[in-house]
């Protein structure tokens, strides 16, 4: 029953309240003597009464049952036994590894070679590598991913929405030897004109720049763009995309609605709303989604295996043939290493673990910490 | 006709909705959306332009070649004769809105364009080796790389696949939902730390996976590279997804239902048996299938820690074995034709499985904590209507026996007549 329909006078005043108990007819004043209990029960000021030491308040102790002891107790044990695989990874690699990590040394970190029977290994050009195949990944995956985002947020229309949303988050659990197909036998040889028309025109920027290819010699061959760190970087670009696209989504969608509407009311377009509101709501998201793709492309091995050919030289142009990356460096040598290059292998796996470790915990705080919450599932 | 009381008449007055004379004729609703014909000659115009002026300059002038360049040049024109146009009417936010509208929907495209590439490109370079139907019940023991489609197959790896991935759940599954559960009842600094660690693990490289079992089960244990050993570097892969999207679930079941249980007396245990797990049944489902399809699709830890083989091998503990992306990658390296259409072929057969798992997600897992299929909602309803009815009749043999007993009462005392109101 709403507020016109009370009797005047028929709240409020406990005097009221109790006159009007009386008749039987007006059913109304009880219940308000109801909502109002529950209201001074529900409200902070008598639990704060409570709470103080000298209101007598009863200590309440439970005490549990064998059931519960039992299931606590293996609970907890299903707890520990996680954290103790998950710390044990890092402790086995850092066990393994320790033998080729005393024999290089700090040289571990600045020797390009992979030679380590003859003591001349270190991951300065496969760690290159590796942070190179990452980052180009990632800028060129964030602009699509922020797009798609947004797109799926902001502009498409309401009936594909969860379409979308749900073919995106399918190609986020495609595997990545289909990805490493896809590149191998698809874009590799589609894309060389991209490559080659990129270094024509930006071969003055360093990274761009491709050592043993002239544009003006008209019979140049485009084999020195195959297998190329670009090439890899697209494939896994498109890896991760779907990964930071569904978290950017999440936090986007989120957006407080009054806000919108806010700006909206004040005149703004739809990208000056987006511009004022959900991009600054969804920076946290941004952030982490990226550097969770980040640590994805990090990791990535097969894929990135099917297409570069390794080289063991740190090499900056990403337009050229040859590239390297740890994951890969593992995948490719482990098969027929000895002990001691077994060793090595487990301390450049190490280096890749710590690696993607901050980068993930970095996202993990960045998204926490925002506004929107934790949000990354 | 008895007369109404009047305390019933002032107290359910009718509402009165008080009438605005001067909004009696009906307003016209304004469409706030839609296109106008500005827009819609704006957006024709420049495309027709960029395209036009794209093909000149690269069939007359051969400024660039190819399709992907063509497309690039032609997208960058209409942009500016895009803006060229609507600045000529409207101010430059809205200029500047336009431009970026096209640029989001242009991208997200390109993106979903990819995206729809892989799928198809791998089931229609698969299909070649699909439409064989020994594809699917032989293995490569008897196949060189230069046979025929008509011979062998990849019974091997999907035999391989679904023990590996048996074995991984059976550790995962059980392991991971009790974590969840821990996680969930009991907070504490010590769950905490378990939940940051999980988490942190989530996005652990599978390579890192495959080499920590190399390191413990391969090299520490001296187990032999076979099935078990690739199950387990699977399930260090799945299990922190499980645990991490199970935890959200769990931490999803309204509080109060959990209250509910306790306030009835039920013991910590019997709460999460009984209305916790049940609660969050779907969204655990989901959790564990998405585990399931990211640790079906890895290659990197099988890569390391199965072996390869070519033979059929349904004994996990002894022999290498191989999954459907370990062959996938295996038959790709070949450089023979043959070999290649069979890697895409179990390459489409690997992701019909994760695309059937993705379904079954959707299906499962849509519905929130607490919601019901319309089936387990009849099935409800029914054990409740007979609950009623066992009440019912219960509450009827009750009042029975009680008149039968007050009946017997009355013939003995035949003689006191009986009590007006009571009919109870």
């Amino acid at each position: 029953m709403n507020d016109k329909t009370r009797p005047p006078g028929g709240q409020g005043n406990p005097d009221d309240i109790e006159e009007t108990r009386l008749i039987p007819v007006v059913a109304v004043p009880t219940d308000l003597l109801a909502t109002e209990i529950l209201e001074l029960i529900l409200t902070d000021s008598v639990i704060d009464q409570a709470d103080t030491p000298d209101s007598g308040r009863r200590r309440l102790t439970t005490r549990a049952s064998t059931q519960d002891r039992i299931f606590e107790g293996i609970s907890r044990g299903a707890g520990t036994l996680v954290l103790t695989i998950m710390s044990l990874v890092g402790l086995f690699l850092l066990i393994q590894g320790n033998q080729a990590l005393s024999v290089a040394g700090f040289n571990f970190f600045t020797t390009e070679a992979w030679d380590p029977n003859s003591g001349n290994f270190g991951i300065a050009a496969v760690l290159a590598g590796t942070i190179l195949i990452a980052v180009t990944a990632i800028v060129l995956a964030v602009p699509l991913a922020v797009a798609t985002a947004l797109y799926i947020s902001e502009y498409a229309p309401l009936a594909i929405r969860q379409v979308l949303t749900s073919i995106v988050d399918l190609m986020a659990a495609v595997p990545s030897v289909v990805y490493g197909l896809w590149g191998m036998f698809l874009l590799e040889p589609n894309i060389l004109g991209v490559s080659q028309w990129i270094s024509t025109y930006c071969g003055w920027i360093p990274v761009f720049a491709v050592t043993g290819f002239d544009p003006n010699d008209p019979l140049a061959s485009p084999t020195v763009f195959t297998a190329s760190t670009f090439i890899a970087a697209i494939v896994v670009a498109l890896m991760v995309a779907p990964i930071a696209t569904s978290i950017m989504r999440e936090v986007f969608t989120q957006a407080p609605i009054g806000e919108r509407e806010a700006a909206l009311a004040l005149g703004a377009t739809k990208w000056g709303m987006i511009r004022s509101v959900v991009l600054p709501f969804g920076r946290g998201g941004m952030i982490g989604g990226t550097m969770l793709g980040l640590g994805r492309a990090l990791g990535e091995t097969i894929a990135v295996y099917l297409i570069i050919s390794p080289v063991f030289a740190v090499q900056p142009h990403i337009l050229e043939k040859g590239s390297n990356s740890i994951s890969a460096l593992i995948a490719l040598r482990y098969n027929e290493a000895s002990p001691f290059e077994i060793s090595a292998l487990m301390a450049a796996g190490l280096a890749l673990f710590v690696m993607t470790l901050f980068v993930n915990f970095g996202a993990s705080i960045i998204i926490s910490k925002s506004r929107s919450g934790a949000s990354s599932d | 006709m008895p007369p109404i009381p009047t305390t019933l008449l002032n107290v359910v007055s009718p509402t009165r909705v008080p009438v605005n004379s001067e909004l009696l004729i009906a307003e016209p609703r304004r469409a706030t959306g839609g296109l106008r014909r500005n827009d819609v000659f704006a957006l024709a115009g420049s495309l027709l332009a960029a395209v036009a002026l794209a093909s000149w300059l690269q069939n007359q002038l051969f400024a660039f070649q190819g399709m992907l360049a063509f497309i690039l040049v032609a997208h960058a024109l209409f942009m500016l004769f895009y803006a060229v146009l609507i600045g000529l009417t409207e101010s430059v936010p809205v200029v500047v809105d336009k431009l970026i509208t096209t640029l989001v929907h242009s991208l997200s495209f390109v993106m979903l364009l990819a995206l729809a590439a892989v799928v198809t490109f791998t089931f229609g370079r698969g299909w070649e080796a699909l439409a064989h139907a020994n594809f699917f019940t032989q293995d490569m023991s008897n196949a060189g790389p230069l046979d025929p489609l008509t011979a062998g197959g990849v019974l091997h790896g999907m035999a391989g696949t679904l023990i590996m991935i048996s074995i991984a759940l059976a550790i995962s599954v059980p392991l991971g939902i009790m974590t969840a559960v821990f996680l969930s009842e009991f907070p504490g600094r010590y769950a905490a730390v378990v939940r940051t660690v999980v988490e942190a693990m989530t996005a652990l490289p599978s390579i890192v996976a495959g080499l920590f079992i190399y390191a413990t089960v391969i090299l520490g244990l001296g187990i032999e590279r076979s099935g078990f050993a690739a199950s387990c570097a699977v399930t260090v892969m799945m299990l922190p997804i499980i645990i991490r999207s199970a935890d959200v679930v769990l931490r999803l079941v309204p509080g109060n239902l959990k209250e509910a249980a306790f306030a009835l007396g039920s013991s910590r245990w019997r709460t999460v048996w009984t209305v916790t797990l049940p609660t969050a049944r779907s969204g655990l489902t989901t959790a564990v299938v998405l585990g399931t399809a990211r640790g079906i699709g890895e290659t990197s830890p099988v890569l390391l820690t199965a072996g390869l083989t070519t033979f059929l091998n349904l004994n996990p503990f002894s022999g290498p074995m191989v999954s459907l992306p370990l062959a996938t990658f295996a038959f790709v390296k070949s450089p023979e034709p043959g070999m290649i259409a069979r890697g895409f072929g179990s390459a489409a057969v690997l992701m019909l499985v994760v695309l059937v798992l993705f379904w079954l997600a959707r299906v499962i897992g849509g519905r929130g904590p607490g919601q019901l299929t319309p089936r387990h909602f009849r099935r409800i309803t029914a054990s409740s209507r007979a609950l009623n009815y066992r009440y019912l009749a219960r509450d009827v043999s009750a009042h029975r026996a009680s008149r039968a007993l007050r009946a017997d009462g009355q013939t003995r005392r035949s003689s006191e007549p009986r009590a007006k109101g009571d009919r109870s």
